[in-house]
This record gives structure tokens, C-alpha cells and sequence, in this order.
């Protein structure tokens, strides 16, 4: 840092006096823009776009458009508006985003050019195929990555993002069961598992029955050998777990599962963790989603739609859902569709989407996996890793790591509210980091642990980041551990102040009240604080 | 009248053949603010461990267990109507749900309020 500047010289103003802060008449601050809502900046009573009516009626067959009750705006206004709003938001582009299970890495902007290829983004899924054989490629040659990477036999490339992907594969284990006329009822998910993993097997029809976790927090064998019977389908592991711990028993714990005649389905939303290093396939894993938008960079939350292809064993392949890219002897490429599935794919237990699945997301993925090559993707895991490591060994003298002691973690850092002061919990914490400059992390996830606060940094932060990031948190913690009450007012330099999120909750406003006139008491407006 | 609790924090209070069921003080304490209930509706058959409501804070979303098995005699609308409620008074106005117990046997296996508080006091 020093290296460049020396000195630290950086431009100054002149002292003024009188610099306290006064209000403005807009209530802006200066690059800080106070926004009104859409409806408090146009009038329903004008139009943005001026269109003449037409000779002889309307063009709508004789229908006469009423008032629909929308605030008309110019083009200006309405882009404007969203900019603003979005100067005011945090994004991966701003700063490090420790969203803990959710791989916020930098998404890299050599994606987003190929992403642009017209070739790529101009294309319909109603095209002639022969007019999209690079598009049916790249498909083709990112399932084969995906196939590579994961030790497994086949994949379905069409779920759209984690949960969905369980689903898929839930169905084809639904699937392999009915065809051996195996009527069983119950999915076993491990208290270390994702939240999704319990909600998506019982989406399914099946019961759901919780395996405890053991002290270290990881999947307890014993109990689970213990529950293995003739009714249970299949178990849901998170591996490396929420607890950000790799599950070393895995092997034993699928080869378990398979003697009692059930499936392994494996939560892969941690596989940033150990990609390049370890292949589920090998640790006989049944089903496994990528979430294509964590560990191969591909945007999520505001940034983009999901992609969550399922990688499947020998034993669940034939099972899996329409279509799927197929390469021919002669080099062309075909999306198998029902019309000529009864020969290649008479199995499949129907599909997930109406196309192909995310073709943006796959055309950044593939970009990713290629820019990086199979030595970078293993690099990628292990940086990650070390990241954790140096974030969760840097604060644990003043946060309590709850499984410290159960040696290195994966990716995740998680930290406990064991030792804050009273009255002082994990809520404190995350908002201070925002007054910091930083999202933060995951809070109150995993259950397993009181208050609990999961860290990840991703690999893409350098060394000075993660210092910057460690220095808020310790002093935060400090305070938290000191009952200091300037902890309870955070946030202070966000747009907006702690929000009364349980009256947020309990009743929601959803749709824009008109404030009643004459100063009649009117209806409150979202937001506010 | 007696009164029992579980390891998953539920009460149940029983009163002839009919239990009284809903979450302790210290699970309402670990959930935060509650701003969802959902409870089941009378006629259900529930039988010991089936997933009987719902209940969801602002950092979490947990279900609650019949701890013992039953007909639903009846949901309490109020909770639902009003799940701050169960923040208020968790062990009384704020009830989940009574049910005709098909086996009081089944209470056996359950800790009294003595130990139940005992418990708590070392998680």
C-alpha cells in the first residue's frame, strides 16, 4: 500500500469553520441523493410519452384504456430514479461481501464480454438449431466440465438455481426408486445441512427426519447409520457443511446409504471450497447441484438469474430431465427434446424448464472455467480457503469460534455471540459493519450455533482487504463485548437508520397508499427510520 | 392440572384428556420477534413428533412438534391473528394448540418445570 504513496500525501481543503453538519434544503447530502418514491415524483394525472391517438379509435379492437393508476414519468425521471436508488445499494463491485454460503466472488468482466458475443446474446431458443451450434457447444463443453470436475457420470444442465437443482435431483432419485417399485417415504437432512435442503424434500412428499450434529460440528455417523432402514429414500448432506467444515466421513456415510438401498444427494453450494480438489463422484455421491452463480462466477442476487446444473451418478443419469445438449459422431450438436428422446433418453423423469436453462450463465461459466484452466481452479479452492483460515484465526481471540477447535475450516468462517454483553447480539454487529462500508455477513445461520455470524470472504480479496475487514470487526466485537451503546445507533451513515424490521414483518405495506388530504392522518409509507 | 415440557421447548399443560401445547419462554427468547404463526386446524390427527405449527421471527423459521399425539381439538386464531403474542405471554394467551391425547402414557418420557428450568439453565 505505502509502496506507491510514501508520503500519504493526499489533497486537502482549507479549514473552514462552521463545518458541523447543516441540513440542506433537498435533504441531500452531496452524493448522497434522498429519493421520494415513484409516486411522490410523477402524477397520475400525466404521461411520459406523448402517442397520438390514432384515426378512427384506438388500436386495442375498441377497448378504451382507463386510468391504471401509475405515476406517468419521463424517460429521465424513471432512469434517474433507479440510478439513485442504486447509488445506495451494496454490491460486489463496491466492496467485499462476506455473505456467508453464498460465494459473492468477483464476477470477472472477461464473462461479460463473451456473455456479449452476439453469437451468444442475440439468439432465440426458437431458432433453428443448425442456426446455434456454438451456443448447443458451449453447453455441451461446460457439462462435460462439470462432469470432469465432479467425478460424476451425467448432468442436467437445465435447473435454474440451488433449490431447484435439489429438486431436479430429488425427482430423478424419485425416479430410480419407482422403477425398482421401491415405495420409500423419508429424507434424512443432517442439522449441518442448508435451510433449503428439509423445504425441498418435503416440496417432494417426503417426511423429513433431522440428524443431529456432533460437537464438532459436523454430521454424527452413529445416529445416522442408526436411522438407515428400508424407508428411507435418500440422504440430503451439505458438504463442506454450513458449519464450514469439510465432512471427512462422507465415503463412509454414502457407502452407508447405499448398503440400506438409499440415494446421496450432496448440497454443493460450498464447492468453491474444494473444486479442483476433491470429486464428490469419488465420495460416492448420487446427486450434486452447482450453484453456477457461486463458485463459477457467474452474477447473483441483483446481478443476475441463477444456474444450478446437477451432476448425477451412473445410477440416476438415464432418470435425468429433457433436454440435454448431445454431440453426434459428425460434430453437430442436437437438444434432445421428447420428440426423439425414445431412443437416447427413454427414462428421464420429465423437465425442469420450458428451454435449456440459463444460456448467459453458461456461456460465463464455461468463459470462467476456461480463463482459469483445471491448476486455477484448484488455486481458486485453496485461496479460499486460505482466506477463511486467516479471517477466522485473526479474530478468534475476540470472537468465539464455536468449532475452532475442530481444526481448519473450508471457505466459511463462523463465529458465535458467546461472550457479548448483555443486551448486546449478532443484529448489533451486522449493522455496525455497515456504517464500516461492508455488507454483512450471514447472520443467524447455521441454527447450530447461538447468534451465530458465517463469514466468507471468497478468494478474490486480497490480503489488505481482509485486514481492512478484520480491523472493523475486531473493533466492533469489542465494543459489543464493552456494552457500547453507540453499537445500538448503527447504523448512522446509511441513507437510512435501523429499520423496525418486526413491524416490517408482522405488516408488511405492499402497495402505494394515496396520503389522504386535508391532513387527515395518512397511511404510513415503506421505509422511513 | 400438570405441566410438561420437552427438549424441542415445547409446554404442554394437561387438563382431563386434553393437552394444552405451545413454545416456553426460552423459545421465544432464542426466536426474537415473532411475526408469523401458523396453527393447525381442529379435526387433525397428529401423532407424537409430527409437525404440528409453524413459527417464524425475524431470524428464523422453525416448526413445532406434537409432543404428544392426538386430535386437534383446537388452533388458537389469536396467535395467528397476533403472533407478537406469543413474545408477550408464551406460556399462557400465547398457546399453539389443544389436543384429546390418544395415548396420556406418552407423557411419561416428559420433564416436569423444575427440570425443564433446570435444563435450559445449562445450554
Amino acid at each position: 500500500m505505502t509502496a506507491v504513496n510514501p508520503s500519504g500525501w493526499r489533497p486537502s481543503s482549507p479549514a473552514t469553520s462552521g463545518s458541523e453538519m447543516q441540513p440542506t434544503v433537498t435533504g441531500n447530502r452531496a452524493l448522497m441523493l434522498e429519493e421520494p418514491l415513484l409516486f411522490e415524483i410523477g402524477s397520475r394525472d400525466q404521461t411520459g410519452v406523448d402517442i397520438e391517438q390514432r384515426e378512427g379509435g384506438n388500436r386495442l379492437g375498441g377497448l378504451e384504456r382507463s386510468g391504471i393508476d401509475l405515476p406517468g414519468l419521463s424517460e429521465p425521471e424513471a432512469v434517474r430514479h433507479y440510478t439513485r436508488l442504486s447509488r445506495q445499494n451494496y454490491a460486489i463491485d463496491l466492496g467485499l461481501f462476506p455473505l456467508g454460503s453464498c460465494t459473492m466472488k468477483h464476477n470477472p468482466r472477461l464473462n461479460e464480454k463473451m456473455a456479449r458475443l452476439p453469437g451468444f446474446a442475440d439468439i432465440h431458443p426458437l431458432q433453428p438449431q443448425e442456426t446455434v451450434q456454438g451456443a448447443l457447444e458451449v453447453i455441451n463443453r461446460l457439462a462435460f466440465w462439470l462432469i470432469d470436475l465432479t467425478g460424476m457420470h451425467g448432468v442436467a444442465m437445465s435447473p435454474k438455481a440451488g433449490a431447484h437443482g435439489e429438486l431436479c435431483g430429488l425427482l430423478c432419485i424419485r425416479a430410480a426408486l419407482e422403477a425398482r417399485g421401491d415405495a420409500r417415504q423419508v429424507v434424512l437432512v443432517p442439522e449441518s445441512a442448508h435451510g433449503t435442503n428439509p423445504a425441498t424434500a418435503a416440496f417432494c412428499g417426503y417426511r423429513v427426519e433431522n440428524i443431529p450434529a456432533t460437537k464438532e460440528g459436523r454430521v454424527d455417523l452413529e445416529a445416522l447409520k442408526t436411522r438407515l432402514g428400508p424407508d428411507v429414500a435418500a440422504v440430503m448432506i451439505t458438504n463442506p457443511n454450513t458449519c464450514g467444515l469439510f465432512e471427512p466421513q462422507m465415503k463412509e456415510i454414502s457407502d452407508a446409504v447405499h448398503a440400506a438401498g438409499g440415494f446421496v444427494y450432496c448440497d454443493g453450494a460450498n464447492f468453491n471450497a474444494i473444486v479442483g480438489k476433491v470429486r464428490p463422484g469419488d465420495l460416492g455421491v448420487d446427486a450434486m447441484h452447482i450453484n453456477l452463480h457461486k463458485t463459477f462466477s457467474t452474477p447473483h442476487g441483483g446481478g443476475g438469474p441463477g444456474s444450478g446444473p446437477v451432476v448425477l451418478s451412473e445410477a440416476l443419469s438415464p432418470y435425468g430431465p429433457l433436454p440435454f445438449a448431445a454431440k453426434y459422431p459428425d460434430g453437430s450438436f442436437k437438444m434432445v427434446e421428447e420428440e426423439h428422446a425414445g431412443e437416447e433418453h427413454p427414462d428421464a423423469f420429465g423437465r425442469m424448464v420450458a428451454f435449456h436453462g440459463q444460456m448467459g450463465m453458461f456461456t460465463r461459466a464455461l468463459t470462467y472455467i476456461l480463463s482459469h484452466g483445471a491448476d486455477g481452479l484448484k488455486q481458486v479452492a485453496e485461496d479460499s480457503v486460505l482466506n477463511a483460515n486467516y479471517l477466522l484465526r485473526s479474530l478468534d481471540d475476540v470472537l468465539d469460534a464455536p468449532f475452532g477447535f475442530s481444526g481448519p475450516c473450508m471457505h466459511e468462517a463462523i463465529f458465535s455471540d458467546k461472550g457479548f454483553a448483555d443486551g448486546f447480539s449478532t443484529l448489533d454487529v451486522a449493522k455496525a459493519l455497515i456504517d464500516e462500508g461492508f455488507h454483512p455477513m450471514t447472520m443467524y445461520f447455521p441454527l447450530v450455533v447461538h447468534g451465530a455470524m458465517l463469514v466468507e470472504p471468497t478468494e478474490t480479496e486480497s490480503k489488505a482487504n481482509l485486514d481492512q475487514f478484520i480491523a472493523a470487526l475486531r473493533s466492533i466485537a469489542e465494543k459489543a463485548k464493552a456494552s457500547d451503546p453507540s453499537l445500538k445507533a448503527a447504523p448512522v451513515y446509511a441513507p437510512r437508520r435501523r429499520l423496525d424490521e418486526t413491524l416490517a414483518a408482522r405488516k408488511p405495506i405492499l402497495a402505494y397508499k394515496t396520503p389522504a388530504p386535508d391532513g387527515v392522518s395518512a397511511a404510513p409509507l415503506a421505509g422511513g427510520g | 392440572m400438570s405441566l410438561y415440557f420437552t427438549k424441542d421447548h415445547e409446554w404442554i399443560r394437561v387438563d382431563g384428556d386434553v393437552a394444552t401445547v405451545g413454545i416456553s419462554n426460552h423459545a421465544q427468547e432464542a426466536l426474537g420477534d415473532i411475526v408469523f404463526a401458523e396453527v393447525p386446524d381442529a379435526g387433525k390427527s397428529l401423532s407424537k413428533g409430527d409437525d404440528a405449527a409453524v413459527v417464524e421471527s425475524v431470524k428464523a423459521a422453525s416448526d413445532v412438534y406434537a409432543p404428544v399425539g392426538g386430535e386437534v381439538v383446537e388452533g388458537n386464531a389469536a396467535v395467528g391473528d397476533d403472533p407478537s403474542l406469543i413474545n408477550r405471554d408464551p406460556e399462557g394467551e400465547g398457546w399453539f394448540f389443544k389436543l384429546k391425547l390418544s395415548d396420556p402414557s406418552e407423557l411419561d418420557g416428559l420433564m416436569d418445570e423444575a427440570a425443564y428450568r433446570e435444563w435450559v439453565a445449562t445450554l
